[in-house]
């Protein structure tokens, strides 16, 4: 019924940290990721990206030293690119996924409230429905698959091609948002006071 | 200034910090980081208590092994709660409590709205996630970290749907 006192007090450790770092990092906001998918803002890739290339050097090495077991969800592909698909939907439409909503509640955030409920009821939902969709979501399973074992390389040439992809992408979207942001500064009228500020001058000298 | 008392922290920062978190999860507790498998074992171990011969027929338990211990998960969830409360009220940050700006600007003030529309996102992403065996958290960090096919798949898949629904949901003149 319950597992050890070790794990649930790791867990809560685990959760801590995580929702501290959710919250810092400023993705419990839904501008933040609903702007990812509208491209105006890369906090979401970014801070994901980072995450996965700098834990899986280190669960790799972990594993190499026999120190970690990876545990690889089955290549359900039917169902993984199906349910991505639907995810996204809904990622957009609350603009949370399930551990910001969690995260957002600490903010007091109403909104990721009725999420949360609405994913009760999509949870129960989803386990009633899913003998109606008749063995689809397994009809290709093909077991606990790595892009290592799949190419035949060495996990190590992966997180190279992996981390250099990233670092690429990094320069590039700072060099971009840089530039963006010089280029709005030319672009976009001067604030209200300023204006008034500006207009008072004239008014006071004729 | 006192860095916890910071509204945000660089992405990278905080990347690089989930990562060594990952190293955490998998070398100490043996556990993969992971949240959205809460709902199913929310929703089995109620059926399982209310309707019990009705539980044993929903296919999907067995089929992707939804735990029945409570545990890891769960005190993931309570800790997820803690620890944004402790950062956000370190950073006297309290934004979240209100309707963001973008939804007002895009879907009006109503409150009632955008609890209804949350929900609608809540029972969407959920039905996804379950589908798939995992959200952002267990496929997106945990499964694309050990460079699963399945996580990166689903990673793939979703970022292809949410681009696709904010075109649609927030093109000029929607």
């Amino acid at each position: 019924m319950f597992e050890s006192w070790t794990v649930i007090g790791l867990g809560l450790f685990t959760g801590l940290v995580f929702g501290f770092l959710l919250q810092k990092g400023g993705v419990t906001k839904y501008e933040v990721i609903v702007n990812q998918f509208r491209l105006k803002d890369f906090t979401v890739l970014k801070t994901m990206l980072t995450a996965i290339v700098v834990g899986g050097v280190g669960v790799y090495f972990l594993a190499e030293q026999e120190l970690a077991k990876l545990s690889v969800k089955p290549a359900l592909l039917v169902a993984n690119v199906l349910g991505g698909l639907i995810f996204g939907v809904g990622m957009v439409l609350l603009g949370l996924c399930p551990g910001t909503a969690v995260a957002a509640l600490g903010e007091r955030n109403w909104r990721a409230m009725a999420g949360l409920l609405g994913m009760l009821v999509g949870a129960f939902l989803q386990a009633e429905t899913y003998g109606l969709l008749a063995g689809l979501p397994r009809s290709v399973d093909l077991g606990p698959l790595t892009w290592p074992t799949l190419l035949g390389v060495s996990p190590w040439i992966i997180l190279a091609g992996l981390t250099l992809v990233s670092l690429v992408l990094f320069i590039g979207l700072e060099v971009w948002e840089r530039h963006r942001g010089t280029a709005s500064v030319h672009t976009t009228p001067p604030p209200p006071a300023q204006r008034l500020a500006l207009t008072e001058k004239v008014s006071v000298g004729s | 200034m006192n860095p916890f008392r910071m509204k945000r922290w660089s992405s990278y920062v905080v990347g690089t910090l989930l990562g060594v978190l990952t190293w955490f999860t998998f070398g100490v507790a043996h556990k993969a980081l992971g949240v959205s498998t809460n709902f199913s074992q929310a929703v089995r171990l109620v059926e399982e208590a209310v309707a019990p011969d009705h539980a044993k027929e929903v296919a999907y338990f067995a089929d992707y092994k939804i735990p029945t211990a409570i545990g890891w998960e769960v005190a993931i969830f309570v800790g997820l709660i803690l620890g944004a409360a402790i950062s956000a009220w370190l950073a006297r940050d309290q934004s979240g409590a209100q309707l963001p700006e973008l939804w007002v600007q895009r879907f009006g003030p109503s409150r009632w709205k955008a609890y209804a529309l949350a929900f609608l996102g809540g029972v969407i992403l959920i039905y996804g996630a379950r589908l798939a065996g995992g959200c952002t958290s267990g496929h997106g960090i945990s499964g694309s970290l050990q460079l699963a096919v399945s996580s990166w798949a689903f990673f793939l898949s979703l970022f292809a749907s949410g681009l696709a629904t904010a075109f649609v949901l927030f093109r000029k003149g929607a």
